[in-house]
């Protein structure tokens, strides 16, 4: 085929205009532009076994000591700079602070669970561990406007601190209560001057957040990049069980086959990624 | 047609200062919010959003309401609207103006606002809430303008005005629509997850805004020697007294849906804005005001004698306006937080600060209001 001089340059600038232009749109349309968050693979992280990955909890309070709570949450908190409010009136800090990882009893963790005021007394005054439920259809992505909460491959629901707007769309989403905001700055102080983050405690490894955008649990991604489990699992002792949830070897699958399992909140169709063990874990299986 | 609005009375000048001077009060204060954060305001972790997302979501309605003029104007050719509908316009204006600002001051990260453009997501409400109100910014812009600028040199508006026009209507219904589906269409919050809130929205907008309008027209006529007739006054009064009638008539069904069911989490909601929960009760006396004012208003409204007492009326539309603001621009949103996620009780009530920021943004809309009515009256006082 031959063609003239002005019908190549004709070409050239149609397909310079389609090229630019068109692919803007046909990204935009389907969706596959850059994500939040481009991560390369390093060799060490850890994968699941099969084509789909899901990584998820199966929490069985009754193998923790009630001296080893606050462990848990130490090692999650600290490692990620979670700023310490405790220097603000209790008040205060109750409305305002920032958690990844929490306690507290069966009636609040569970509130649309089938229990009254027979139930189990032990049960009752038992206390879970609440994050982040990196639920398989999370309703804080759906409702996201930028797209700075979203959800990984491996299943994770994460977010992107320098995209969020701070609209707080998904705290009203999240059924769970899972997500903190930073209403004040994190990296300064609180009223009497000591700082939210202390500056010997910081893991520059990590970074710190800013004022104004929302947070939460990760399940560690930064670990799992480099073939850890996530912190509160390394120092539960057991009480926290991670694994890839579909993997029907992995542990977590285990115990959920042969253990009476619940997750918060199920009727909201969201499929939390995190299973608690209920009844005192032996006599149960 | 602004050179309109640089000239006027003393009184004009004293007012537009008073309304600069709490703006100015108000931008200081948003600095303060802006270095420190929204730790200023009575929110948290437990409700997340407060007065202004209520204050927004009230706005979108009053914004909404302009197309009860349009409806009988254009459609209808009742052509007693003729002289009001720009009114109805420009409020639309200012509302939506006012709606921009109060998801300005709501963000955490106010300067990243372009990101919800910049990142377009077509699976959240929020996004296609933000593409419908500035569409509708710029509908009443271009149609308002252009038909008082018409006006202004006595010709008929432009032919391509009418497209925009019937456009704004079905525009208008989606603004309501689409700020409810904010709410409606989030799980485990029980007080918002209803099917009847995006038409219990566009009923109290379409009694909202009109009974804004009618004392708007009745200032205009007080304080200018525009007088928009007691016709199109009485006919806005009808509309009022149906969609009114509308919106408790849902709220009714709300109660009804609730407590038939005694599915706890359903009544709890209801429970705590009016009676209070485990001694907490902040709002009880301010749900009781709206809901008095709401059954007041609607008896003087209903009765045809009373409600052509233009006194009257104008008590009515007050008691009104006030019962849906306190309702809808306050207790809806805090009721879907409260009870929060875990069934624990966390309350809300504005600081200071965010009650500042507050009057500031409604000052800015106000004074949006006075300029285009001043424009619009000056049209009408010269053409007259």
């Amino acid at each position: 085929m031959s063609i003239n001089r002005r019908q190549f340059l004709k070409l050239v600038g149609a397909s310079t205009v389609a090229g630019i232009g068109g692919t803007a749109v046909f990204n935009g349309l389907r969706n596959n532009g850059l994500e939040a968050a481009q991560t390369s693979p390093d060799p060490r992280s850890l994968k699941g076994t099969g084509t789909v990955t899901r990584w998820g909890f199966v929490v069985d309070m009754s193998k923790l000591n009630p001296e080893d709570y606050q462990k848990c949450i130490d090692a999650c908190h600290s490692i990620h700079n979670v700023p310490d409010m405790s220097g603000l009136p209790e008040e205060v800090r109750k409305r305002q602070e920032v958690k990844w990882i929490w306690k507290d009893n069966f009636e609040r963790t569970f509130p649309t669970a089938p229990e009254d005021v027979y139930q189990n007394i032990e049960l009752k005054e038992k206390n879970f561990f609440l994050f982040c439920n990196h639920c398989a259809k999370p309703a804080c992505v759906r409702v996201c406007p930028t797209k700075a909460t979203f959800k990984r491959n491996d299943g994770v629901v994460m977010q992107d601190m320098h995209r969020c707007i701070g609209c707080r769309f998904c705290m009203a989403a999240c059924p769970f209560g899972a997500r903190s905001f930073n209403w004040r700055d994190p990296r300064g102080k609180d009223d009497k001057g000591q700082p939210f983050i202390k500056p010997e405690k910081e893991n520059k490894e990590y970074p710190t957040r800013m004022i104004g955008v929302v947070e939460k649990c990760t399940l560690c991604t930064e670990r799992l990049a480099v073939g850890k489990i996530p912190a509160c699992a390394e120092v539960s002792n057991g009480a926290i069980v991670f694994g890839d949830l579909e993997d029907p070897n992995s542990e977590v699958r285990k115990i959920i086959a042969s253990k009476y399992t619940i997750r918060r909140k199920p009727e909201l169709g969201t499929q939390p990624s995190i299973y608690y063990v209920i009844g005192g874990g032996e006599h149960a299986g | 047609m602004l050179d309109k609005a640089l000239t006027g009375s003393k009184r004009y000048w004293t007012w537009i200062f008073i309304l600069l001077a709490v703006i100015g009060m108000a931008v200081l204060t948003y600095l303060k919010q802006f270095n420190e954060g929204l730790g200023i305001t009575g929110l948290s972790r437990d409700v997340s959003w407060g007065l202004y997302i209520g204050q927004f979501t009230f706005l979108v309605g009053v914004a909404a309401s302009a197309v009860m003029l349009v409806i009988p104007y254009y459609l209808h050719d009742f052509k007693k609207f003729g002289k009001i509908v720009i009114l109805g316009e420009f409020l639309a204006i200012s509302a939506v103006i006012m709606c921009v600002l109060f998801i300005f001051v709501d963000m955490g990260q106010p300067m990243r606002i372009t990101n919800v453009m910049l990142y377009p997501t077509l699976n959240s409400v929020m996004f296609w809430d933000s593409v419908v109100l500035v569409g509708y910014l710029m509908l009443n812009l271009v149609i308002g303008w252009t038909t008082l600028g018409a006006e202004r040199k006595g010709v008929k508006p432009p032919d391509w005005v009418k497209p925009l026009i019937y456009l704004s209507i079905p525009w208008a219904v989606s603004i309501h629509t689409v700020t409810a589906f904010l709410y409606a269409g989030i799980p485990g919050r029980h007080f918002w997850l209803t099917a009847v809130m995006a038409p219990r929205f566009l009923a109290s907008a379409f009694a909202g805004g009109p009974s804004l309008l009618i004392l708007l027209a009745l200032l205009v006529r007080k304080f200018t020697k525009f007088d928009p007739g007691a016709e199109p006054i009485q006919a806005l009064a009808k509309i009022v007294t149906y969609a009114m009638f509308a919106n408790v008539f849902l709220l009714g069904m709300e109660f009804f849906t609730a407590f038939y069911s005694n599915i706890p989490g359903h009544m709890h909601p209801f429970h705590y804005l009016y009676a209070g929960m485990e001694g907490h009760n902040k709002l009880v006396p301010l749900m009781w005001v709206s809901s008095i004012f709401a059954v007041a208003s609607l008896v003087l409204l209903v009765f045809p004698s009373l409600r052509k007492n233009e006194k009257i009326l104008a008590v009515a539309c007050v008691m009104l306006f006030t019962s849906l603001w306190i309702d809808k621009g306050f207790g809806l949103v805090i009721g879907g937080f409260v009870p929060n996620m875990f069934e624990g009780i966390t309350e809300y009530w504005p600081t200071l600060p965010e009650a500042i920021i507050t009057l500031g943004v409604w000052a800015i809309g106000i004074l949006v209001l006075t300029v285009l009515y001043k424009v619009a009256v000056s049209v009408r006082e010269e053409t007259a």
